[in-house]
């Protein structure tokens, strides 16, 4: 059998997704936003919405996420992506909007944008990734750093009496009335990479059905940061991460 | 149809800012201007032009909210006063290096710090030299009546479309309050979607009817390539300050004095020059209407021949130092001003310029 005779369109069952730039992305080697773009992209592309979606981008590693994802973007200052993304909703409505937010972004800086967009249940969707540490800035204590985890600015582990505990952010937005979907994943398996792709594919759902705030938390990686192998690192998380971030749906809204 | 009626003019940019067409407001209560808010909910405008008014959590988020929909091609607007127009420095940084319309109302109370809700014009250098970081100007417009609180909301929304930059209304708590006869400028219809997509290709509002996605940023690591963003930021604040100068003078030709003030305080020196001239002073007045573009060329011309200047302002000397780089060292250039929250007489004033000035010469 000929090379040709293989490469045929009806054999065809994985493609880069349409909507992924061909560049080279700034993440560095192992880190989970590679697969979550991935996705995103996919899911946009999947629910036919890219003409009318806008996606809110961060400070933090995920800035230039508007260089890999080809919708149309606005680029937030530090933590204030809700807030944008209020304003899309309200005034094109029939647009698709979504967030892009690391944990400083989410559950530092922006905490009152982040709660105060999902207490009046904007239609919207927050993707929220969370590896529990700073990456752009050089790997210094995030609200969700760990208990003894040790950071730039926690160098020896971080204490409860002189940092406080770790935020779960995710918690909090289940709680309240403005949210209708609040789920935890991961990306560091081929099974939990697909559970995160139905998550966020259901997210978005929901905002063309305008039900209300959608949270999809990935818990992630950041291999650099934690200054570890992408291996090591998924072991970490799953080690470690899982037992005070547990995946699964926190709230799924009836209607 | 044209409307006259009597309100405040907190209440004039509320109505104004509805009938201009404009697409959302986002606020956050804060005295002296909490009306601007209070009017636009009472008066509901999703049921009639389909205006969204949004209540923020913050004046943080409200800026922000401000930014996201510029960003979208909207025209879109916030108010706040001294305190809350700080927390807004940032988004207003923003809102300018990406090259945004959008309108932003400061109704200046006394400050530094939470300071007084008594009328103030402490805040011109904020205004008028940056407030934020970064190298960036706001087209800023002094209001002087609650009519002219009603024209500058379409005049600030106009010339923030014409640049693609933010406009600010720079109120003093005096006009904010006041109320006087104005006149409502007719409703116009706001823009369709469609229209939105055509006059803003830049927007941000999905890709539909394009290929090529749109970024709204003001994010570039590379230096080069920063430096060109910036000089194209200076090539417009150019081009406006060649166009967009407004003032207003008052026998300025056969003065010996010029007193110099804006806002409301225009209004009491313009009562002061009267007082002035029945003791035999001849005086001037210079009103710049835009703060920034200032008119420089405009107060040098009138200051050629005359005796000196008094720059009266609600604060401890800021728009004067404007003054003086447009006269250099040519003749006396004297400040008088209030602070705390207190309003000169003009009595006052006059004696300001006797003392200052007259007895000095």
């Amino acid at each position: 059998m000929d090379i040709q005779d293989i490469i045929k369109p009806e054999n065809k069952v994985y493609a880069a997704p349409e909507l992924l730039e061909e560049v080279n992305m700034h993440y560095c080697p192992g880190c989970s936003h590679g697969v979550i773009h991935k996705l995103v992209a996919e899911v946009i592309s999947e629910l036919g919405i890219v003409e009318r979606t806008v996606g809110v981008s961060p400070v933090g590693c995920a800035v230039f996420a508007y260089n890999y994802i080809d919708c149309d973007w606005i680029e937030a200052a530090h933590g204030r992506a809700p807030a944008i993304a209020t304003a899309v909703n309200r005034l094109w409505p029939e647009n698709v909007v979504f967030t892009y937010q690391g944990d400083g972004d989410m559950s530092a800086i922006g905490t009152a944008e982040t709660i105060h967009a999902a207490n009046r249940g904007e239609n919207i969707v927050m993707i929220f990734v969370n590896n529990a540490i700073y990456g752009m800035t050089g790997g210094q204590m995030a609200p969700t750093t760990l208990l003894g985890q040790k950071t730039a600015t926690s160098p020896y582990g971080r204490r409860v009496d002189l940092n406080g505990y770790p935020l779960e952010i995710t918690n909090l937005l289940k709680e309240l009335d403005g949210t209708c979907y609040v789920t935890r994943q991961s990306v560091h398996t081929p099974a939990n990479v697909r559970k995160t792709k139905a998550a966020l594919k259901k997210a978005f759902q929901n905002a063309i059905a305008k039900k209300g705030t959608s949270v999809v938390e990935v818990v992630s990686t950041c291999n650099s940061g934690w200054k570890m192998t992408p291996e090591k690192a998924n072991e970490w998380m799953a080690q470690h991460m899982f037992e005070k971030y547990p995946l699964g749906d926190l709230k799924v809204s009836e209607n | 149809m044209e409307e006259i009626r009597l309100m405040k003019g907190n209440e004039a940019i509320a109505h104004a800012a509805i009938r201009y067409g404009c697409d959302g407001y986002f606020g956050y209560p804060i005295t002296p201007q909490s009306e601007v808010l209070e009017t636009l909910e009472a008066l509901m405008p999703w049921e009639t032009t389909g205006m969204v008014v949004v209540q923020a959590e913050s004046e943080v988020a409200a800026i922000n909210m401000v930014y996201g929909g510029a960003a979208t091609g909207k025209a879109v607007m916030t108010s706040s006063s001294s305190p809350g127009v700080s927390l807004k420095q940032e988004g207003i940084s923003y809102i300018a290096a990406s090259s945004l319309p959008a309108l932003i109302l400061n109704v200046m109370r006394g400050g530094p710090g939470l300071g007084t809700i008594q009328p103030s014009q402490a805040d011109y250098f904020q205004a008028v030299k940056g407030g934020g970081h970064g190298d960036y100007h706001l087209i800023v417009l002094a209001p002087s009546t609650v009519q002219e609180m009603a024209d500058f909301v379409g005049l600030g929304f106009d010339l923030a479309f014409k640049y693609c930059n933010p406009s600010m209304i720079l109120a003093d708590g005096i006009v904010g309050q006041m109320m006087e006869k104005v006149v409502l400028p007719e409703q116009r219809p706001r823009r369709t979607d469609a229209e939105i997509r055509e006059q803003c290709p830049w927007a941000a509002t999905g890709r539909e009817g394009r290929r090529k996605r749109n970024v709204v940023t003001s994010l570039e690591l590379e230096s080069d390539k920063m430096e060109i963003i910036n000089n194209q930021l200076q090539a417009k604040y150019r081009e406006i300050e060649a166009n967009e100068t407004r003032w207003e003078e008052i026998d300025t030709a056969d003065a010996d004095y010029l007193i110099i003030s804006f806002g409301s305080v225009a209004r009491i020196s313009t009562k002061a020059k009267e007082l002035a001239e029945d003791e035999g002073i001849k005086v001037g007045i210079i009103r710049p209407i835009t703060l920034w573009p200032f008119p420089t060329e405009a107060i040098r011309k009138a200051a050629e021949g005359k005796k000196g200047i008094l720059v009266v302002e609600l604060n401890a000397g800021q728009m004067i130092e404007d003054v003086r780089l447009a006269v250099h060292d040519s003749l006396p250039v004297k400040h008088f001003g209030r602070m705390g929250g207190i309003i000169p007489s003009p009595s006052e004033i006059v004696t300001a310029l006797k003392e200052k000035l007259i007895a000095q010469a």
